[in-house]
């Protein structure tokens, strides 16, 4: 018989190399996955993870990939470092999307710098919203908000295509859901030149800079994590868990929101039920490679990014389909809590006394 | 003739020597001590004898026949029964079903309420098969896995620290059991910490240090003083009490009333008490009777009502514990793991939890990082921390040297008023004894102090004033001076409600 048993003191180098060794693992069991769909799995590893480095374009275009990936994530670190689950980032950041093009739409052909501050300030205030829901109910009535975030992320999808298949649908469209483009003063400004790295990208990293201070001398990072590590402890310090959970809610929300502003202001341009793809979830993966390091985040949204571009170029090179992208993806999330398991555990083999 | 020989019995653990070549004998009927500080291979000797941990080398006979029990099935197949300190019981299911279970599948439960009652009446262990274990006192849970061992029949039963969680009555009651099984022929092994009991218990005392066997003898004949100094290998001295008591009060409750926190916790009704500079009030009773709701609402993680806690004549009941730190207050709970400390942080992080208002460890919202380094090196160093650094986490350290940082980090922030909840519980006695001077040097400082303790004779060895919680009511305050044990014993036991003659 197996038997997990902890040990006694996980060995902190273990603890570093735990995402190292959940990419490999990853790409050891990716391989066997495209093995067994016909397609030569060093040629799929080599178009997902080596040629997007290679090429100009496709290096910025992590970039731009990367951002909301990694803003996201940083606004759900503080959180899950907290112990509070906010697993609906996808519906806060299509709420943030959706607030910033609302605002676009309304101001549409009004030139003006104020414009974008306006849309960002739009787009936070939304996702905050959407994710004090989940927080209220939480405090008030102890309702989980793991299943009251992810559930708003279906409401917020569908509200998302009523928009623009009404009152935000742009009037000559053909009646496509599908809002018009935005103007250009609503339109981030590029500051790589023939590509599509936007205002975002840079915002990001100072958000970095910012989150890393916040978690390494601020009250607040401390704060997090010991509720997270030790929830009498906290109240013994003074610690106020309901406040906590709210604050940490409120803050991924509004970088979620930040996201999705940029992401409607960015690369998209306009307001499009595809414009969701599941960066909120994937965020979450890249908060847990990360290892709940802001520094750690950046460069599991680097790994993450290069799993969008690289898979993207991999569905028309090789022909991998767009599912098969999304169970990788899905993979590194399982790989992770296979090993960080086997660092706070081992297995052992017993024979039953008796 | 010997019921049970051990002879050179060696367990090694990676990194240290837990037992090492203890030899001991039991005799049909005798009461055996077991003496030890923590981390001296009590526990780890008893394993053994339960099958739970198999011996690297030595031997043990059993009636003259070699035994070796390859696990506790084993061993109460070979007549050997133990009561553990820490019950292992369904609170949900009844005393009968808890029984059952521990007695294996084979058990009818036809006929089992029966013999429960016949052998809980033989044995003056009142127990009503049909209650819930949940709505049962600590002593009435203890008497539930004392019966389940008698209904197997033992000849060695083996007791681990019985009467940590028993009032004097309660004792008393055990005591009776325990003589009556002895004159019966069933050999009782008996660890504890309580010295004072062994005397009046045990026929003979083993006595361990680091592993090995320093000493057996008749404790009847031995003081406790060198009982403790046979443990602890040095002589101990003996905390001065609290000199005097000044006149300014400093913490005052006024009715303080909370409700039950959860489920199985206790109500506080009505507690009212005075504390002055320079006292220390020792607070008596057994854990359950409302000790944790109290320095909860103390240290501010429940919030009182208006006017019910006063320091120093301000109104502290809606404070949370940071303003109360602030103003003077500083508490340390019982719980040393996960709630006094977080585990899994340093115990520079660990400095930081309570020690960040008094001691400055952050201005507008960023941490001092070497501030509380500096405050987490002079706890070590104040204390006689034994850790291998303030980096390491609080998990690495020894119960009694985390108890020592935690009392520590509160004393060195010269609080106005001190509260502790059990200082020295689960702690050896050279430890116990540090925290206790240390506790009285800060009373002497002129801070009041309130200990919440089991431990009746610490209590009575430092404390100026006594009162008893139970049931979450606290009885009138009374000096220590000239208070005999009788009369602590109807105070725990709720009969002292007459706070009049004792205020007369």
């Amino acid at each position: 018989m197996l038997r997990l048993e902890p040990r006694p003191e996980p060995s902190r180098a273990m603890q570093a190399l735990t995402p190292l060794a959940a990419v490999l693992l990853t790409l050891l069991l990716g391989g066997l996955l495209f093995a067994a769909l016909g397609k030569d799995p060093v040629a799929a590893m080599r178009v997902i993870f080596v040629d997007p480095l290679l090429d100009g374009y496709s290096r910025t275009e992590l970039l731009v990939k990367g951002t909301p990936l990694v803003l996201i994530a940083l606004g759900l670190s503080f959180g899950f470092r907290a112990g509070v689950w906010n697993i609906g980032a996808e519906g806060q950041f299509i709420m943030g999307a959706l607030a910033a093009g609302a605002v676009a739409l309304a101001f549409h052909d009004v030139p003006g710098l104020w414009l974008l501050p306006l849309m960002a300030l739009a787009g936070i205030l939304a996702g905050l919203g959407w994710a004090l829901i989940p927080a209220i109910l939480k405090t008030r009535f102890n309702a989980s908000e793991i299943l009251v975030s992810l559930m708003l992320v279906y409401v917020a999808e569908q509200f998302l295509i009523a928009m623009v298949s009404g009152p935000l649908r742009d009037p000559q469209g053909f009646n496509f859901p599908l809002s018009r483009n935005f103007h250009d003063s609503a339109l981030l400004p590029l500051v790589l030149e023939g590509s599509r790295v936007h205002l975002g990208v840079p915002v990001t990293l100072i958000a970095v800079a910012l989150a890393a201070f916040v978690s390494r001398r601020h009250l607040f990072g401390f704060r997090s994590r010991l509720l997270g590590e030790a929830p009498r402890a906290a109240a013994f310090a003074g610690v106020e868990a309901g406040r906590m959970t709210v604050i940490c809610l409120a803050l991924s929300g509004a970088a979620a929101g930040l996201a999705g502003m940029f992401e409607a202001a960015g690369p998209a341009g306009q307001l499009a039920p595809s414009l969701p793809v599941g960066y909120g979830f994937t965020a979450i993966i890249v908060a847990f490679l990360g290892r709940l390091d802001p520094l750690g985040i950046l460069l599991a949204g680097a790994v993450m990014a290069l799993t969008y571009v690289g898979g993207e170029q991999a569905q028309y090179v090789l022909g991998i389909p767009a599912a098969a992208n999304e169970t990788f993806r899905g993979m590194l999330l399982f790989a992770l809590l296979a090993v960080n398991l086997l660092v706070h555990y081992r297995l052992r083999l017993v024979r039953r006394a008796r | 003739m010997s019921l049970l020989t051990i002879e050179g019995l060696t367990k090694d653990y990676p990194g240290v020597r837990a037992n090492d070549g203890v030899s001991l004998s039991i005799a049909p009927g005798e009461i055996h001590a077991l003496l030890g500080e923590n981390g001296a291979g009590k526990s780890t000797l008893v394993k053994m004898i339960y099958g739970l941990v198999r011996p690297d080398a030595g031997r043990m006979t059993l009636d003259g026949r070699p035994y070796a029990p390859a696990g506790p099935a084993a061993a109460r197949a070979a007549g050997i029964a133990m009561v553990f300190q820490h019950f292992s019981l369904f609170e949900a299911l009844s005393v009968a079903e808890n029984i059952a279970l521990g007695l294996g599948p084979a058990t009818p439960m036809r006929g089992l309420a029966r013999r429960i009652a016949e052998v809980s009446a033989a044995y003056g262990l009142p127990l009503d098969p049909d209650r819930a274990v949940g709505t049962l006192s600590a002593g009435e849970r203890q008497r539930v896995e004392i019966v389940r061992c008698l209904l197997q029949g033992p000849r060695l039963l083996i007791m681990d620290e019985p009467t940590s969680v028993l009032t004097p009555g309660e004792v008393e009651t055990l005591f009776a059991t325990l003589r009556r099984l002895a004159a019966e022929g069933v050999a009782v092994l008996y660890i504890s910490h309580k010295l004072e009991e062994i005397r009046a218990l045990c026929d003979r005392a083993t006595i361990l240090r680091g592993g090995r066997v320093v000493a057996t003898c008749d404790p009847r004949t031995q003081t406790a003083r060198s009982l403790a100094e046979m443990m602890v290998g040095a002589v101990l001295a003996p905390p001065a009490r609290a000199g005097r008591a000044g006149t300014r009060t400093l913490l005052e409750l006024r009715g303080l009333t909370l409700p039950a926190p959860g489920r199985f916790g206790t109500p506080l009704s009505d507690i009212s008490l005075t504390l002055r500079e320079g006292e220390i009030l020792g607070i008596g009773g057994v854990a359950g009777n409302g000790q944790e709701e109290l320095l909860a609402a103390l240290s501010g993680e429940r919030r009182a009502g208006p006017g019910q806690i006063l320091l120093a004549g301000t109104d502290i009941g809606p404070l949370g514990p940071e303003a109360r730190r602030g103003l003077g207050l500083c508490t340390a709970p019982e719980e040393r793991l996960g709630h006094a400390a977080a585990p899994d942080m340093t115990l520079v992080e660990n400095a930081l939890i309570s020690g960040l208002v008094r001691m400055r460890l952050a201005r507008a919202g960023i941490i001092r990082w070497g501030a509380a380094a500096e405050f987490a090196r002079a706890i070590v160093a104040a204390f006689d921390v034994r850790c291998a650094g303030v980096d390491h986490a609080a998990r690495s350290l020894s119960g009694g040297n985390l108890q020592k940082f935690v009392i520590g980090r509160e004393i060195l922030q010269r609080p106005a008023v001190l509260a502790v909840n059990q200082p020295s519980w689960g702690v050896d006695a050279a430890a116990a004894a540090a925290i206790r001077r240390a506790l009285v040097d800060l009373a002497a400082s002129g801070t009041g102090v309130l200990v919440i303790s089991q431990d009746l004779d610490e209590l009575m060895e430092i404390s100026t004033g006594f009162a008893a919680l139970v049931g979450g009511r606290l009885s009138a305050v009374r000096s220590t001076a000239g208070l005999t044990v009788d009369e602590i014993g109807l105070m725990l036991g709720g009969a002292a409600e007459g706070g009049d003659d004792a205020a007369a």
